[in-house]
């Protein structure tokens, strides 16, 4: 940090870049620790809608985490060297695609400013071809047949919504999917308080920020609270079911996967607009 | 006998009903962060403090920096980091320009300094009662209470920090000190400190105030300020506030006291074009605030108001260094609060004094550790969920989860490279940069898990980590993977389950071998 930074610059891609790479064959999914650990429906969920989408999945050899979580408890080596390790295992991709808007967030906005030298400039070109999962989708630019009928509401995660600046495609993703509502809750993009360690650090008001996320969240009359982050996800469901409150989570990729109608039913055209 | 405060008459009856750590008087030494942050998320107001803050945030809505408060942003940021370029010889300019429009100018590089500054200047001009307004750097360097040590009363005109005042507090808010009190709290303090019943009344309440701290304006023999900015340029102090209460203390006794740190000054009195609008946008999404004092030194010959002196305090206590290190953006920060009122974390804790530091909140988390103030505990930076809303509403974009991160990092090199969770850390990153580790780790935990639940079940504690989770959360129900998929050619449904991660024989494309992934250059 010897120089000065301006703050919050969410690393953005042109979308004609994002649109050219999305046109890809096959794409490299990072299911990071989280989904490895307690969300293989994430990832099952994630490989289904993009195999739907004629994408050919690979989960490459040996991937493993972000780093993130040593890097925001005080420890940037070993954060440092999961970066390098992330790096080479991924580079070999024409595109990475993760379920997890807070580790896309920690490759792009947090590896360049760990890494040095010749590893910068190797995350930096790597970040330009991860994507996370909805913005894969929306670049993708043709549109599965989805249908639910269901009332949600979503959860802006902080690292997916801040450091990597997307706030927009999950809300187009799910405007895809015939039957479902999305009724916008007060705050959706304020913190849940999962914040990695922070929540066994300082578990009382990371329980107290999780209810009134949850809380928020139920006032839209909603089934579901919906997002794009298994992090904050297994948090909100830990202290839903803790508390007793009937609100249930759902990742993005398990709404899409449970939405699906047929197999691919490819919507040319400009979506965008 | 010495004046006495008219304000601050009949305080003694007022019962204290703060916890110790929230006590301006009472050093937190020895209050444990995690604890105290825990008993705050119970006090009886948090919860309206949290729903406050969010109102307010819902109420304002909108992009945080339409046009043309973006443009303004952009150009105070560059202002602030030109400033602090050369910090010393902004100061040194100030200095000159201020002593050639008849100031005093004195440095102070510790609080302990500081204080002895202000008391000796009182004691030599016999002081006996002091009329302050809002000003975080007199809570930083403690200086009621070191008055009130000397004899001398010094009250508090801001209606706010008046409030914290009375009721022996820190403030919580670096723009609203009382943030977590209510109408009912105040007309309660009011009415044991008067003897009689002040209603929860706003005006009521106000005009009760206003009338206590009219008498002792008129009396005080010194009053005492901090500077919102100072001009280096013309040597100009600007003062603030929507009470009026600072242009009284800075006008009415005969002796003005402004106190500042040294990275308020600012290059030149145009940036305050910038800056001023910016401020109160930031603040409280005002125009203008009600009252903005420009002093340019004492009472001249032939003027019939203004003090007879006007001395400025300019307090180092460790800028000089900061300035100089990787956290130096940290003294761009303006004060205007933004990053509080917009925390997550700061909100669901009730405001400032659960951080037990002068400053609370995101700017708290970051400058208290770098500050090595009194007991100010050096894990505050931890006191965060690295959410970023700080950093989106900070006037000065002053990047607060990249400087918290780095404050995190500081604070574990500093337990020594031996310490139980640098250990832990180390070994996590041999074990997750391999494959193999990383596999072997994630079944561990897979293992695991259903014993520790089956425990819970039975109601046993559980051990570090888990047992903070579960307090009020359910464990995550850990799963295994049910296939581990490479390439396209097996349909979904039909692959086995595979423990572990990643385990597949089939090898996928890519040109790489399993051993560069593992190994580590
Ligand atoms: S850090 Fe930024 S947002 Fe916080 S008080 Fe300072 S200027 Fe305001």
């Amino acid at each position: 940090m010897d120089e000065f930074n301006n703050g919050i610059s969410p690393v953005g891609i042109a979308h004609s870049i994002m649109d050219e790479l999305a046109k890809t064959a096959r794409v490299a999914v990072f299911a990071t620790c989280m989904v490895d650990l307690a969300g293989h429906t994430v990832l099952e969920a994630t490989e289904k809608v993009l195999e739907a989408m004629g994408v050919e999945v690979v989960l490459p050899d040996g991937q493993s985490c972000c780093g993130q979580p040593a890097l925001n408890s005080g420890y940037p080596d070993p954060a440092v060297k999961l970066a390098k390790h992330w790096i080479k295992t991924f580079e070999p991709y024409d595109v990475v695609v993760s379920p997890a808007g807070s580790c896309v967030a920690m490759v792009h906005h947090h590896f360049p400013r760990i890494l040095e030298g010749g590893w910068r400039e190797r995350a930096t070109r790597l970040s330009k071809r991860t994507f996370e999962l909805t913005q894969f989708l929306v670049a993708r630019q043709e549109r599965l047949a989805f249908s639910l009928d269901e009332t949600v509401t979503y959860h802006d995660s902080c690292h997916m919504k801040r450091f990597l600046g997307e706030s927009s495609t999950p809300r187009e993703v799910l405007s895809w999917v015939k039957g479902l509502q999305l009724v916008e809750m007060e705050g959706a993009d304020v913190c849940c308080g999962f914040g990695g360690t922070f929540s066994v650090k300082f578990p009382e008001v990371s329980v107290e920020m999780g209810r009134l996320k949850l809380d928020l969240a139920s006032r839209t009359q909603a089934g579901f609270i919906v997002s794009a982050d298994p992090g904050c996800l297994m948090h909100l469901e830990g202290t839903a079911r803790a508390q007793g409150i009937g609100l249930r989570t759902m990742h993005i990729a398990e709404l899409l996967a449970k939405a699906m109608q047929r197999k691919s039913e490819h919507l040319h055209g400009d979506i965008r607009s | 006998m010495a004046k006495r405060s008219i304000g601050l008459q009949g305080r003694e009856n007022i019962y204290l009903d703060r916890p110790i750590w929230a006590s301006a008087h009472e050093e937190p030494e020895g209050a444990v962060l995690s604890d105290v942050v825990a008993q705050a998320v119970d006090r009886p107001n948090t919860r309206k403090v949290t729903d406050l803050l969010m109102a307010v945030e819902e109420a304002r809505g909108g992009p945080a920096w339409p046009s043309p408060m973006d443009f303004l942003r952009e150009r105070a940021s560059v202002i602030r980091r030109e400033t602090l370029e050369d910090l010393p010889g902004y100061v040194s300019q100030l200095a000159d320009a201020a002593r050639s429009n008849g100031m005093i100018v004195h440095f102070a590089s510790t609080p302990g300094e500081a204080r002895q500054v202000i008391t000796d200047i009182a004691k030599e001009r016999g002081v006996e009662l002091v009329v302050k307004s809002k000003s975080m750097v007199t809570e930083e360097i403690g200086l009621t209470k070191h008055l009130e040590s000397m004899g001398i009363e010094s009250v508090e005109t801001d209606l706010g920090e008046y409030i914290v005042q009375l009721a022996d507090e820190r403030p919580s808010h670096v723009m609203v000190p009382a943030i977590h009190r209510s109408r009912e709290d105040i007309a309660r303090v009011f009415s044991q400190l008067s003897g009689g019943s002040v209603r929860s009344d706003i005006p009521e309440l106000v005009a009760f105030a206003r009338q206590r701290l009219r008498a002792d304006f008129a009396r005080a023999d010194m009053g005492i300020s901090g500077v919102n900015f100072a001009a280096a340029d013309r040597g100009t102090l600007v003062i603030v506030t929507n009470e009026g209460n600072g242009r009284m203390v800075t006008s009415r006794p005969r002796v003005h006291v402004a106190v500042m740190t040294m990275e308020k000054v600012i290059p030149r009195f145009s940036d305050l074009a910038v800056l001023l609008p910016l401020l109160f946008y930031a603040a409280s999404r005002q125009r203008l605030t009600a009252y903005q004092t420009f002093i340019n030194g004492p009472r001249r010959p032939g003027e019939q108001e203004g003090p007879e002196e006007v001395h400025l305090v300019i307090l180092d206590n460790g800028r000089s260094d900061i300035s100089k290190g990787s956290y130096k953006e940290v003294l761009a920060c303006i004060r205007c609060g933004a990053c509080q009122s917009a925390c997550p974390v700061y909100r669901r804790v009730g405001g400032g004094q659960a951080y037990l530091s002068t400053y609370g909140g995101p700017i708290g988390a970051v400058l208290t550790p770098l500050l090595k103030e009194r007991p100010g505990p050096s894990e505050l930076s931890f006191l965060s969920t690295l959410c970023g809303a700080c950093e989106e509403v900070c006037p000065v974009k002053i990047p607060l989860t990249s400087l918290l991160i780095g404050l995190r990092a500081d604070y574990e090199a500093s337990k020594g490279p031996y310490s139980a969770s640098g250990l832990a850390w180390k070994a996590w990153g041999e074990l997750w940069s391999r494959s193999y580790g990383y596999s072997l780790s994630t079944t561990a935990v897979r293992l695991v898990a259903p014993l520790m639940e089956k425990a819970r079940q039975l109601g046993f504690p559980l051990p570090g980590a888990a047992g903070r989770w579960v307090q009020g959360r359910s464990l995550p129900r850990f799963t295994t993977r049910a296939q581990a998929k490479h390439g396209s050619t097996a349909p979904f449904d039909s692959a086995p389950p595979v423990l572990g991660n990643f385990t597949s024989d089939t090898q996928d494309d890519s040109s790489v071998s399993r051993e560069e992934h593992i190994d580590e250059s």
